[in-house]
């Protein structure tokens, strides 16, 4: 157990010789809602991808609540608490709402049965199906996605997806959230509500959350403190407003 | 006990059930046709082979349709199941005496090894992707095949010669055994381990993020598919004597590849409706032209894959499929109950536009140039 929930030490990857991450030092609090910032290809993605195990970093390392999780495979980290959204939606498409969510709750250790209970639909199966199936539904109730639930994922609106990520990524009862660009795609309506759900499910479940977001006001309404990164590198860190105003914030952003 | 019944109540839907309750129908039918004689020997032989090929190709479409790999070894676990499960119930024939026994004992043993092989190319293979792992499940394939032809014990290339059952009893076992595949794997699809393998399907870097263990369930399906494949086999082996191994060259892995293909991705129904009809299409054929004719048959064969493959996606015939699909007359049916308007796509595609959907929805195609733009430059000329 520790103080800080996500702690990353000179995290860094380069590909051959682009150095696409280097030295990044995050000190995320429990409970605490951190925001990632930068212009497009400052490496914001590829930190989230480390975190999740898609890439291994070359240097330095990251610690999950005081547990150190670097060289773990991507469902072995899932299993220890980080979940995440993606930034170009990735649902299962051809699968109804429900299904979706019903997927990700694969590994709740009050959901396990073993393939044979399965295949023979023995009365474990049964018992254990009916309490997915409410617990996918209490789920989807928090994103006011009950009324879709049985419809494919596929016929949603983009807004919808990018709940319906979100819904599935907690079904695996994570510890600590990413959102890559949660509010990509949104109507300033829609933007406004879901600041309202993940501060909601911040108390809810829970939960820190670590996010993405190009929207500068639903960074500086939501994050308790940002990180801005620019080419890999850390440009500023600390409390929102004071690292948004920051000059070299400004200028890697507007140019000049 | 209450409570298991109460569950079960609460999730039963007669579909779920469908499928097999309507084989084990049809199964009851033939068999007490085949028991008041009304069936001749060839029927009966044919209906066996009806009945290993759709293990055959349910258990290759847990593989490509549920799981999304291609695999094309399909008919060397089969092979595997054939020369071991015929050769261990010869052993077993002589220290046992009940027949129906030393068959399931076979059964099991033959679907343990090809499992086993399963598991042996799966462990590698699966870490291949498309065309690579269909590859090496095609040489594994020819392998096997080869391995057995040199095997003096199997026969060699003569063929391993084994006594055969009686060829009634058998359908009645081999449909048995097509019923208890279906019900597994339906029951599978249906569990949560189903849904994770159609998950890695779907989106595969999604399925690893949700903390599915992608590794696993590749080696599971594969080993399960396996599984069933030998078992197919061993029917296979007990009802044709000798058990040869040209039988299983890489062109009987593609013809169950093709039922799965024509039956559907991830379609059970589909599978079993596929393999039926290409069994009866290539028995007609072979019985049908002999003599100088026998050479037109594969042609024939082929012609008929191509209407049907054509006629499942061909655009000019999409509204007719819709208008008489199953789907569609159940939708209206409710539709009409409820008084409302049902949003019929093969109406829709029969009203002219002057501009096809499909050329501004893809860019790349060029645009129709025969569609003449509003003439709005005229009406300025005329003011003046």
């Amino acid at each position: 157990m520790s103080e800080f929930m996500l702690e990353t030490k000179n995290l860094g990857i380069s590909f051959g010789g682009l150095k696409a991450v280097q030295d990044v030092n995050l000190k995320i609090k429990k409970n605490e809602l951190y925001g990632l910032v930068g212009p497009n290809g400052a490496g914001k993605t590829t930190l989230f991808n480390m975190l999740t195990g898609v890439y291994q970093p070359t240097t330095g390392t990251f610690f999950l609540d005081g547990q150190e999780l670097k060289g773990m495979s991507q469902e072995k980290i899932n299993h220890k608490g980080i979940a995440r959204t993606f930034q170009n939606i990735r649902l299962f498409n051809n699968m109804s709402v429900i299904r979706n969510v019903l997927v990700a709750l694969h590994n709740q250790p009050e959901f396990k049965y073993s393939p044979f209970d399965g295949m023979l639909h023995t009365p474990k199966y049964f018992d254990v199906e009916i309490r997915m199936r409410d617990k996918a539904k209490e789920l989807l109730d928090v994103f006011g996605l009950l009324d879709e639930r049985n419809n494919l994922a596929c016929n949603l609106s983009y807004g919808t997806q990018r709940k319906l990520e979100i819904a599935r990524a907690l079904a695996t009862n994570p510890k600590l959230l990413l959102l890559d660009e949660p509010a990509a795609g949104m109507n300033p309506n829609e933007t406004a509500e879901l600041m309202e759900i993940i501060k909601k499910i911040r108390d809810d479940f829970d939960l820190t959350v670590l996010l993405i977001e190009h929207d500068m006001k639903f960074v500086s309404g939501l994050c308790d403190e940002v990180t801005v990164l620019n080419f890999g590198t850390t440009l500023a860190q600390g409390e929102t407003k004071e690292a948004l105003n920051n000059p070299e914030v400004i200028k890697a952003y507007i140019g000049g | 006990m209450s409570n298991f019944i109460s569950n079960v109540k609460k999730q039963f839907k007669f579909k779920h059930i469908a499928t097999w309750v309507i084989v084990a129908a049809v199964a009851v039918v033939l068999v007490i046709m085949s028991e008041s004689g009304l069936l001749n020997r060839s029927t009966i032989g044919l209906l066996s082979r009806i009945a290993y090929s759709i293990i055959l190709a349910v258990s290759l479409n847990l593989v490509v349709g549920f799981l999304g790999e291609l695999s094309l070894g399909h008919a060397g676990f089969m092979c595997l199941g054939a020369y071991i499960g015929t050769f261990v119930a010869s052993l077993l024939r002589e220290s046992i005496d009940n027949k129906l026994l030393v068959l399931i004992l076979a059964m099991l043993v033959g679907g343990l090894v090809a499992a086993f092989f399963g598991f042996i190319i799966g462990l590698p293979a699966l870490r291949l992707k498309g065309d690579y792992l269909a590859i090496v499940t095609l040489a594994f394939g020819e392998i096997v095949r080869n391995i057995f032809k040199n095997l003096e014990i199997f026969g060699g290339a003569m063929g391993y010669n084994s006594k055969t059952y009686n060829q009634k009893d058998l359908f009645v076992i081999a449909f048995v055994v097509v019923i208890i595949v279906l019900i597994l794997t339906q029951n599978l699809i249906r569990s949560k381990h189903g849904r994770a393998i159609t998950a890695i399907r779907d989106n595969e870097i999604a399925a690893k993020a949700m903390g599915i263990n992608v590794t696993f369930y590749k080696l599971f399906v594969f080993v399960v598919a396996a599984f069933f494949a030998g078992i197919a086999g061993v029917i296979y082996g007990h009802f044709t004597t000798p058990v040869l191994y040209t039988t299983f060259s890489y062109n009987y892995s593609i013809e169950i590849l093709v039922m799965v293909v024509l039956g559907g991705m991830g379609s059970i129904n589909g599978s079993i409706i596929a393999a039926t009809l290409i069994t009866v299409i290539n028995f007609v054929l072979q019985s049908k032209l002999s003599g100088g004719l026998a050479a037109i048959r594969l042609l024939v064969y082929a012609l008929i894959l191509i209407f049907v493959v054509i006629f499942n996606n061909a655009p000019a015939l999409k509204p007719i499929k819709e208008r008489f699909s199953i789907h569609n007359l159940k939708e209206k049916r409710i539709a009409k109950k409820k008084g409302t308007i049902v949003d019929d796509a093969a109406e829709w595609n029969r009203i002219e536009t002057k501009v096809k959907m499909d050329s501004i929805l893809t860019p790349d195609l060029p645009h129709n140039e025969n569609v003449t733009p509003d003439k709005e430059d005229k009406s300025p000329k005329e003011v003046k």
